[in-house]
């Protein structure tokens, strides 16, 4: 269930670290649910709260003006580890939208844009830039573009980024991607029919 | 002329856009209690239904208590509720359930390959990030999120893009007291945590040819833990030798045929990968980890590094942070570390032959005071086997304790996880911040490693005792 993302201007959330791992973004005894929604209390739960469930005031999402921000700014292999989509939930049930870096785990990234949390892929420099801006200058805001594919520092510096064509058709317009795939059932059914005459093994029921 | 990857990969796709995005056939399609839920209520939310359900297999494992009560007994609601809901989900699909008293329950990426649903060639998902364990095979195996779990529940399909292709040659031949785990820390040491981001690796060369199923299982397993979307090692005899006659495997009539096919699942010579790597295998010694990512990871032999070594600020951070929260100071000799727990299992390192290998070293020894050890094997059917060769009882003599299958203290999502500042020796994947339960600090190494350290109180060089 993908929600449109178009464009947002919001404080940029600087959170320098590399290899962000989604057991720090949700540790899994916050994964015992079957539902998707109400994940955001466990967000980057032992980085937010020490031992007694206090906040960690160091932590920058514990402080004004980052806290509720939607834009996140962070390092390389940012999602790495687990497959937990919780993860992408618990960003956005805490309102983060779009998240900033150099490199992303494959599955966290594919993760977010199914979702309609807009993973953004800058170089690492670039990435450095934009930190450093909304370290010194705390409340300073970043936009980001889709339809233009570009990230706007408060510098007023333009950042194009990459992403697939039919993942940003479906961030634009909130595809069902689903409904999408199922107009290609004839050519499933067709698959299917030449694999069970080829490779009839792999059509084998459990 | 292509490599093994783009050979079952090009077999696989139904059609695909420009840009190169795929729309990939699934073969086999695992689910577990954690990740399922969702993707099978959206089903319900959508009037969709599960396509083909026989190509699937629901196995609980994360939340499964270990302990020999747990079929009366599961303390946790949310814990049952989810298992049920599994339950529920499978039975409602009509997709078959090794549900927890049926002896081939066990970690999702152990039975399936077990019972032989993982075949040279396949595309096999699940919605777990180590599903990469099932390129052991030479399949094009991934993990997915929810969302995916839903779509391939829904088209039997998913939109993938070709990744990007690695090889990684093992050369030589690993020494004695040296497994299939040292060598995919080193490697993993050696191309980072972020290495393999974008890539599907194939592992190559003599050491991983001379490598079981269960060893090949192990590296491709931890493909994950270098960023790499999906590992896989070209079949061969090994592997025809371990699928005959396992249950979903083809029988008689098709078996023949199957393997004729399975055959030419190889990298030509002049395939050409976007990156090689290489590595010594014979110069590996027995891998820890220091630190808080699956990349820092060094020999036994040596030290506690120093962040003030590093020339990179950023790195330098990372480092500190790391040893901080492990309790460690620079230049200690990892065999000068103490240990509390030592865990033996996850989808790693739980499988027969990592029971074998990690009794030899049990034999006649005995677990430390005031350390306390676990081995949980992969599945009931490891148990089951580890049972008939008289494993359980060198482990249960040298005090160890014998578990139920499931993924136990790999994730902190179960009965069994460390305390806050307990240190822990295990046979698992990922040495993440809170991962074996809050505030837990991990060492991950060898079930070898593993049982010299429980042994010695100590993380040890199981060189010098076997």
């Amino acid at each position: 269930m993908i929600e449109k993302f178009v464009s947002l201007k919001a404080v940029g959330v600087p959170l320098d670290r590399g290899n962000v791992d989604t057991d720090a973004i949700i540790p899994a005894r916050f994964l015992k649910t079957i539902k998707r929604t109400g994940l955001g209390e466990g967000l980057f739960y032992a980085w937010r709260f020490d031992e007694r469930g206090e906040e960690v005031p160091e932590f920058v999402l514990n402080n004004t003006p980052y806290r509720g921000g939607k834009i996140l700014v962070t390092g390389e292999n940012f999602g790495c580890g687990s497959s937990r989509e919780h993860a992408v939930w618990s960003l956005m049930d805490y309102g983060i939208r779009v998240v900033i870096a150099p490199s992303f785990g494959d599955i966290f990234y594919s993760n977010g844009l199914k979702n309609g949390l807009l993973p953004v892929r800058i170089g690492p420099a670039e990435v450095r830039e934009l930190l450093s801006q909304v370290q010194e200058a705390p409340g300073s805001t970043i936009s980001v573009d889709l339809a233009a594919q570009t990230v706007t520092g408060p510098d007023g510096k333009v950042y194009p980024f990459d992403i697939g064509s039919f993942p940003k058709e479906c961030l634009l317009k909130g595809l069902d991607e689903i409904a999408l795939t199922l107009e290609h059932e004839g050519e499933i059914e067709r698959y299917e029919r030449g694999g069970k005459t080829k490779t009839p093994w792999l059509f084998l029921d459990i | 002329m292509a490599s093994i990857i783009r050979k079952i990969w090009d077999r696989h796709v139904v059609t695909e856009r420009k840009g190169g995005l795929c729309l990939l056939y699934v073969d086999r399609h695992l689910v577990h209690e954690v990740t399922s839920p969702q993707a099978f209520e959206a089903l319900r939310l959508t009037g969709r239904n599960v396509r083909r359900p026989l190509s699937l297999l629901a196995v609980p494992d994360h939340n499964v208590p270990t302990s020999p009560d747990r079929l009366e007994r599961i303390e946790d609601p949310d814990s049952r509720i989810q298992l049920e809901t599994l339950r529920e989900n499978a039975r409602e699909a009509g997709i078959t359930l090794f549900d927890m008293d049926d002896i081939r329950q066990g970690i999702v990426h152990v039975t399936g390959p077990e019972n032989g649903l993982i075949l040279p060639g396949v595309t096999a998902v699940c919605g777990d990030s180590h599903t990469s364990t099932l390129g052991a095979f030479g399949a094009v195996a991934f993990g997915i999120g929810t969302s995916e779990v839903e779509h391939a529940l829904a088209t039997q399909t998913l939109w993938q893009t070709r990744p990007r292709e690695m090889r990684i040659t093992a050369t030589g031949a690993l020494g004695a007291g040296v497994s299939a785990k040292d060598l995919i820390l080193a490697i993993i040491a050696k191309i980072g945590a972020g290495g393999g981001t974008g890539y599907a690796i194939e592992y190559a060369g003599e050491a991983v040819r001379g490598l079981s199923m269960e060893g090949r299982m192990t590296i491709c397993n931890m493909t994950i833990e270098a960023g790499g979307r999906f590992g896989m090692v070209a079949p061969d005899e090994t592997t025809f030798a371990y699928l005959k006659g396992r249950p979903a495997a083809p029988g008689s009539s098709l078996w023949d045929t199957a393997v004729t096919d399975w055959k030419t699942l190889f990298s030509d010579d002049d395939g050409s990968f976007d990156h090689e790597e290489s590595i010594d295998a014979a110069r590996i010694v027995p891998q820890v980890t220091w630190g808080t990512s699956p990349e820092d990871s060094l020999p036994v032999t040596g030290v506690v590094p120093d962040p003030a070594g590093h020339p990179d600020p950023r790195v330098r951070e990372r480092m500190v942070r790391a040893l901080r929260y492990m309790d460690l100071r620079p230049g200690t000799r990892l065999t000068d570390i103490p240990i509390d727990k030592v865990f033996i299992g996850s989808c790693t390192n739980a499988r027969i032959e990592d029971l074998r290998t990690a009794a030899t070293v049990a034999k006649g020894r005995k677990v430390a005071n005031g350390v306390t050890a676990m081995v949980v094997p992969g599945s009931g059917m490891v148990k089951q086997q580890a049972e008939a060769e008289g494993l359980d009882r060198i482990f249960l003599d040298a005090g160890f304790q014998w578990r139920l299958p499931g993924c136990s203290m790999c994730l902190g999502m179960n009965p069994d996880r460390l305390q806050p500042g307990e240190r822990c020796a295990s046979t698992s994947n990922r040495n993440f911040e809170g991962r074996q339960g809050p505030g837990g600090r991990t060492h991950l190494m060898s079930p070898m490693m593993a049982v010299a350290a429980a042994v010695a109180g100590k993380i040890s060089d199981v060189r010098e005792v076997l």
